[in-house]
């Protein structure tokens, strides 16, 4: 099979307006996947699919991934003017100060697809998508129509993670009811607490129930304050 | 009014048999308990295997699975609760009619069992409507239904008709439907249904 900088100039050949990026895997099995640009998805996954040599009739997995937003802290070399006293005169003197700053690096959804070839008998083949954002920017083209298989792996990421397959023919959630707001497969998901009643907690239940009576302990308290 | 367990046998050898209508009543309940044709997850092949020819549910007279909720008279909740799910057990067992019992069986339909820590898992059926009994195990082995249904039948045997410990299709006050949960924004509506299950102390 190719390599994926084979792939990755093949797409760029057969779908010019891709423009296609290598996304390392520094594992020993080093299976280093493309990301492709949400508008040219389709066309480069039909390519994927029709091409001759590569084949690629099975999408196997369709996962999600959620990156939050992260807040980097770093350390910057910074020069300024700074007015000082040095031997009894006033002078302006450049001074190199280390200075800590924050930045917040946005976050956003990632989905990433197995491909394989039974024709061809090889693979995988991984490439992956990612949304703008993480709160409204959230739609990517949907690979139903070109591989059937994605329809209820795509419903799945849809539910749990919130990305919105544009292209779908069927967008509904397919593990929760309709109606629930969550993404639970999120970081920063808040499940909800319904932990008052561990008779045998151990481990993370024994942390939530712990966290649950102190917060029942903290509302009765309050409570008590109000009456008074 | 009991009778004389003595006197009976004596009876009995005369070829005079005696007993009280309490004793026929519930000997005919607990003689021919059908089940609900009902299985939510791996409890559910447990279940199938009792009600086959190794354990021979039929023994205990509960070898009819009805596929009703109108026809059955247990519900053997077999098996991990969502909560994606738990709103149509509460309705199953609400169309179900009285004289009606429940066995949740293993440890999910008890407690939530491996997957309490789950936002999506009922951390145990008894929270919406009563349970009669509790069988622990992962799955319970046949053996473990079995000795439920014996339980059951025991619990059925030493029901008076009368007074205070009567069963609930005897007691006007009782409730006969349960409310059925919402599934909410976040979570099922109400949480619990506070007049089945309260938080039982847990002393440490």
């Amino acid at each position: 099979m190719k390599t994926v900088e084979e792939i990755k100039a093949a797409i760029e050949a057969a779908v010019p307006s891709a423009s296609v990026e290598i996304v390392q895997n520094p594992a020993p099995s080093a299976q280093h996947s493309l990301l492709l640009k949400a508008e040219t998805a389709v066309a480069v996954a039909k390519f994927l699919r029709d091409d001759a040599e590569l084949a690629l009739d099975f999408l196997s997995n369709v996962t999600g991934v959620d990156w939050p937003d992260k807040e980097i802290t770093e350390k910057v070399k910074v020069t300024k003017m700074v007015t000082k006293t040095v031997e009894g005169t006033e002078q302006q003197v450049e001074e190199t100060v280390e200075e800590t700053r924050k930045r917040v690096e946005p976050g956003y959804l990632e989905v990433v697809y197995h491909l394989y070839s039974m024709t061809k008998k090889h693979g995988p083949v991984v490439f992956r998508m990612r949304t703008g954002n993480r709160a409204d920017d959230v739609k990517l083209p949907s690979m139903t129509p070109v591989w059937r298989s994605a329809e209820y792996q795509e419903r799945e990421v849809f539910d749990l993670y919130g990305v919105e397959f544009v292209g779908h023919p069927d967008l509904r959630r397919i593990l929760m009811w309709e109606g629930f707001k969550d993404h639970p497969m999120r970081r920063d998901y808040v499940e909800p607490d319904d932990f008052e009643y561990e008779p045998t907690a151990h481990d993370e239940v024994l942390k939530r129930a712990q966290a649950h009576q102190a917060a029942a302990a903290a509302a009765a308290e309050g409570q008590k304050g109000a009456a008074q | 009014m009991a009778v004389d367990e003595q006197l009976k046998i004596e009876m009995g050898k005369q070829g005079v048999f005696v007993t009280t209508l309490q004793e026929l009543y519930n000997w005919g309940r607990r003689s021919s308990i059908w089940p609900m044709n009902f299985g939510l997850a791996c409890c559910a092949i447990e279940m199938i295997a009792t009600t086959m020819a190794r354990y021979d549910l039929a023994r205990f007279g509960a070898e009819v699975f009805r596929p009703s909720p109108r026809q059955a008279d247990m519900m053997i909740i077999s098996g991990t609760v969502t909560k994606k799910m738990a709103p149509q057990v509460v309705r199953l067992y609400n169309q179900m009619a009285e004289p009606r019992y429940v066995i949740a069986m293993g440890a999910c339909a008890i407690s939530g069992g491996p997957f309490k820590q789950g936002y999506n898992v009922l951390k145990g059926i008894d929270r919406y409507i009563p349970v009669d009994v509790h069988i622990p195990g992962c799955p319970p082995r046949p053996e473990a239904l079995l000795e439920a249904f014996m339980t059951l039948q025991k619990k059925i045997d030493a029901q008076p008709l009368t007074g205070e410990a009567r069963p609930r299709h005897l007691d006007e006050q009782a409730p006969g439907e349960f409310p059925v949960p919402e599934q909410g924004a976040h979570d099922l509506e109400p949480p619990a249904n506070k007049s089945v299950w309260t938080v039982p102390v847990v002393i440490r």
